[in-house]
């Protein structure tokens, strides 16, 4: 890192996140303007965005190379009431929060107070929603049985492609015209309302453009001012890139780069949408302008390591946008999960590593930035060299990059039905979830609780934690008289609430369809333009929404006590479990130990429990898996938990597994935390008995000791099992390289650890940023190294 | 009927016992008596129990052989396979030899950690079945070996030349005990047999530590005692040029 980037990285880490009223203050101020007469939505909010990009305070931070913030200054977030209006007191606990708060000024509660509040009060998305859902939604959601990603954040989810790294906007403004000039308005009914969406997006695309040239014209007058010739000329040529792109196609990799920016910038200005867009294959997308730029001599490698890093710093200066309830619960973070992708295949299915791919990862190694965050698709072409290279990195023990297998991504979009070459130009987002970069709408919709349907279902349709009627009468558990009783129960009280879920995405979708158009994230979204339909409204290619199973261990070593002590072994009655699990086990410390010590437990490669596993994976999947959402898409499952396995678990009483009432489940497929004893070749044994391929995405954790990898040996031997996990199919792993004595101290003395970084589930974070809960769940994760018996 | 063996501990992932990824199966009983023996509750030839906890289980070769294939898929991508150590495994010699064919006809890499103790007759009868020895020399003199091992080290010796003679694959493994085995003379006496050998090509000094103390205790049986200090890292270094500068490989630094 040179001066630069030392001060800028500096400037973006150590910036307080905070609330910002900018962009709620323009939206109402155009709300009840002129231009909010217009009647159709969609041009509506085209004219919304506009008007934000036209007033929204730019400036350029010296020393920058990518210019353009969201907010008026770095970390600053800006809110989006038009989804989910703060109250004074959502401000108040935003502002005071132990852990990830945002600092609210008096500024910014005044005008909330007075404008933004009475304003907004009973129009958002976030109330229409809680209006519209039925009771049994409401009561299954408030029992903690499923989250909703969408009551406080847009639906995105997903990744550009490499189009506009070949399109400037006005070549997109001439698609547009074209499809719109061949509308038929005599035999197409639905043509008056694609002409008004294709119109939002024209305003959309000249918004962008104007966005850009503001900035153009603010460098030129920081270029008048400057006394460094040095630095003059360089905001000279970085006004000339704003002026050129995103107006036109990129022609060199600094324009490729800010081309990009200024998208990212218009997409998560437009909305808050989850899983923060991110460039996806960028060491694909980028790898034709570093070539030339390099051969005509216009950088050499360290100008594009200084840019690479320069647009890292833009990314890390944007933290997710303030969460509440229980939404901050299952994602507590500030992490956006910008996923960049490196490696995989090309779309001709030949190994896609090159020059660049190391180029970004030493990048990654040295910026040390929890986000953009990072992850390597390995397919079996790609050289174990390049799986190497990012181990390295692994070794230094901040979680990133994660790492995926290329070749099971795109027999999972395949099974979806997506052609062969947008399988392979994917990859995957936010934490694990795959997708079609550029042409797909996947839409994470909520978290499921499955050990908690088993509690509702042990107890015969009622909560024991709030005495309610949650769920439905599935039988007395102590009248089931084989396991396959107990399994039929579960299923069809599953069954049950995943209706109750997939009725309420209906509901959902269109809400937001219907109110609340995107028409910027559309025109970058293939076929948006082709079928002048909005991303909200199944104008993508693919339409994809998933539900995320979380307590799939929890679930399986529960199931697996009960059939292996009840049903077989007979060493324990159904009323004994009942009984011991209502009192928490208090005052039956043998009997949990049998569960804990004397039970198969999944993750140890042991088919009494794997088969369990394998029982409990076709329930989910044919729960959810294929059926239809309401603007044309399909419904997926996949298996991953961000935080909300410490949020499930407080909302879940004791288990048949030996787990405690209100601790952690189990997170991502990871086994339960110290369940797993036989090592890591057996917990990838376990995983791989998944049908990872049948899935959008499943999470494994693993934790390495720091001194199994100190040595090149070690690293070769985690590369060999990553490889011989991807030969099972397994989707992804993670690794957290650090040991449990470290983390332990860290707990205790967070003043000394503010720059520790851990894995979480699908992303990493400052461990002194996470709750105390989710910390000692990371404690308590098994840790892997030499285990030296012999000789 | 299937043989029976007795085994102690099944080590998967294990990363120390040869090459890549392998499983170590344990054979319980050791005629030897090492001082600094980490594996103590590997000495005894009958299942026990210690606080609690049942140390020894009989398994039939097939049983065993589905143990050891279950990470199959590990030992292919890293070129490993499976480690016979103990105890010591030659003591279950006709158990072993059966295992090992078992193996080959796997197609699993199988590797024997001796200390080779053993008669020759042994030896004999697993010519070619192992794909490499992990072979233990210890101390060169024979009245020291008496000492800490309870055992001469004459058959030991011989018996790695009859190995070398027959050219096997074989790493020899050296515990590096302060004080004791990790001395100039006994490290330059060994190196003096091992190029007198001609075919031993590789060396791993294993450095001792004291994981093995807890274990001690939970038997009743105090931890042994050697010399006070610890070997220093600039001792290690100066043991492992030895080795070096004598033509050996060497295992990596830990």
């Amino acid at each position: 890192m040179n001066e630069r980037i030392i001060s800028l990285r500096h400037a973006s880490t150590s910036a307080t996140p905070r609330i910002s009223a900018e962009r709620a203050v323009l939206l109402t101020r155009f709300m009840q303007s002129q231009g909010a007469r217009e009647e159709h939505t969609p041009i509506r909010r085209a004219l919304a965005f506009k008007y934000i990009l036209q007033h929204k305070e730019i400036f350029i931070q010296p020393g920058e190379l990518i210019v353009g913030e969201r907010g008026p200054s770095p970390q600053e977030t800006p809110t989006y009431p038009e989804i989910c209006l703060h109250s004074l007191q959502d401000l108040e606990i935003l502002n005071s929060r132990e852990k990830i708060p945002f600092a609210v000024d008096d500024g910014t509660r005044h005008i909330y107070e007075e404008e933004i509040i009475p304003y907004w009060r009973g129009g958002t998305i976030r109330e229409r929603i809680f209006t519209e859902l039925p009771q049994a939604w409401i009561t299954a959601y408030e029992a903690g049985i499923f989250t909703e990603f969408l009551e406080q954040r847009a639906p995105g989810h997903t990744v550009l492609d490499d189009k506009i790294y070949r399109k400037g906007m006005i070549d997109f403004i001439r698609d547009i015209d074209l499809v719109r000039d061949n509308l038929d308005h005599k035999g197409d009914q639905g043509a008056p309302e694609r002409c008004v969406e294709l119109q939002a997006m024209r305003y959309a695309a000249e918004a962008i453009i104007m966005f850009a040239h503001r900035h153009a014209s603010l460098l030129d007058e920081v270029a008048s001012h400057e006394s460094d010739p040095l630095r003059k000329a360089e905001l000279v040529d970085m006004a000339e890139i704003c002026r050129h792109v995103p107006a036109h196609a990129p022609l060199t990799f600094h324009e490729a780069l800010q081309y990009y920016w200024f998208v990212h910038l218009g997409v998560i200005t437009e909305l808050n949408p989850w899983d923060s867009f991110n460039p996806g294959r960028l060491d694909q997308h980028l790898l034709p302008f570093y070539t030339r730029d390099l051969a005509q001599g216009r950088i050499d490698k360290e100008r594009a390591r200084e840019l690479l890093q320069a647009f890292w710093i833009k990314f890390s200066n944007h933290p997710a946008p303030p969460k509440v309830g229980v939404t901050a619960k299952e994602s507590n973070t500030y992490t956006d999960f910008a996923l960049i992708n490196l490696g995989g295949v090309r779309p001709d299915g030949s190994d896609a590593v090159n020059e660049l791919t190391y180029l970004i990862l030493d990048v990654i190694g040295e910026m040390r930035l929890l986000q953009p965050s990072s992850m390597i698709q390995v397919s079996k072409k790609n050289p174990d060299r390049f799986i190497l290279g990012a181990l390295k990195i692994i070794r230094t023990g901040f979680g990133q990059p994660s790492v995926f297998n290329t070749d099971t991504l795109i027999q999972q979009m395949l099974r979806q039905g997506k052609d062969i070459v947008d399988a392979r130009s994917g990859g995957a987002s936010g934490c694990v979830e795959t997708g079609a970069f550029g042409k797909e709408a996947y839409i994470l919709t909520g978290y499921f609780n499955l050990p908690k349907v088993l509690e509702i279902t042990l107890n015969n349709g009622t909560d024991p934690r709030t005495g309610k009627a949650t769920g439905i009468e599935t039988g007395d558990p102590a009248s089931f008289t084989s396991f396959d009783d107990l399994m039929k129960a579960y299923e069809k009280q599953l069954r049950y609430f995943a209706d109750i879920k997939i009725a309420g995405n209906h509901i959902i979708e269109k809400i937001w369809a219907q109110h609340m158009p995107v028409p910027f994230l559309s025109l970058l979204t293939d076929d948006c333009i082709n079928n002048g339909r909005d991303y909200n409204n199944g104008g993508a290619r693919y339409n994809t929404r998933y539900i995320q199973g979380v307590g799939l261990g929890s679930i399986t070593d529960s199931l697996t006590a009960l059939k292996h002590h009840v049903f077989e072994r007979k060493t324990g009655h159904m009323k004994d479990f009942l009984e011991v699990m209502r009192k928490d086990f208090d005052g039956h410390d043998e009997f949990r130990k049998m569960l804990t010590d004397e039970t198969p437990k999944y993750g140890n490669d042991d088919d009494r429990a794997d088969d369990v596993l394998r029982e409990v994976f076709e329930i989910w999947f044919r729960a959810v898996d294929g059926r239809p959402t309401a603007s044309g898409g399909v419904h997926r499952i996949n298996l991953l938990p961000t935080t909300c396995h410490v949020y499930f678990g407080s909302v879940t009483g004791a288990l048949p597994d030996g787990r405690r009432a209100w601790t952690p489940l189990s997170e991502g497929i990871s086994p339960v935390q110290g369940a797993d004893r036989k090592g890591p070749t057996a917990v990838l044994k376990s995983a791989a008995k998944i049908d990872h391929i049948r899935t959008g995405g499943t999470l494994l954790n693993m934790k390495f000791t720091p001194s199994f990898l100190r040595n090149d040996e070690g690293l070769l031997k985690l590369m060999q099992l990553i490889r011989s996990y991807f030969r099972m199919d397994g989707h992804h792993v993670q690794f957290n390289v650090v040991t449990a004595a470290t983390l332990k101290k860290a707990k205790k003395n967070p003043g000394q650890y503010r720059d520790l970084i851990v894995r979480v589930a699908g992303y990493s974070d400052y461990f002194v940023d996470l709750t105390d809960e989710l910390q000692d769940e990371i404690i308590r994760r098994t840790e892997h190294g030499e285990i030296d018996v012999s000789s | 009927m299937p043989i029976k063996g007795l085994v102690f501990n099944i080590q998967r992932f294990s990363v120390h016992d040869g090459p890549g990824i392998r499983t170590t199966v344990f054979l319980k009983g050791c005629p030897l008596q090492c001082n600094w023996c980490h594996n103590p509750e590997g000495r005894k030839a009958v299942p026990e129990e210690v606080n609690g906890r049942q140390v020894g289980l009989w398994y039939d070769s097939h049983e065993l052989m589905k143990e050891l294939e279950r990470d199959l898929i590990f030992y292919e991508d890293s070129g490993g396979g499976v480690t016979f150590s103990g105890g010591e495994p030659l003591s279950q010699a006709e158990f072993l030899a059966e295992m090992l064919g078992l193996c080959r006809e796997a197609g699993i890499h199988c590797a024997v950690d001796t200390s080779g103790y053993a008669g020759k007759s042994t030896f004999r009868r697993l010519l070619g079945k192992p794909d490499l020895y992990l072979y233990d020399i210890k101390l060169m003199d024979p009245i020291l070996h008496l000492k800490y091992t309870g055992v001469s080290n004459a058959e030991i010796l011989d018996n790695l030349k009859y190995l070398s003679h027959c050219k096997e694959q074989v790493i020899i493994r050296i515990p590096m005990i302060p004080g004791i085995t990790a001395t100039l003379k006994n490290l330059e006496d060994i190196i003096r047999f091992l190029r007198g050998l001609g075919t031993i090509t590789e060396v791993h000094l294993l450095p001792y530590h004291r994981l093995a103390e807890a274990k001690y205790r939970q038997f009743g049986v105090n931890p042994p005692v050697f010399a006070s200090h610890e070997i220093t890292p600039d001792e290690m270094e100066g043991y492992r040029s030895l080795f070096i500068s004598a033509g050996f490989k060497l295992n990596l630094t830990e």
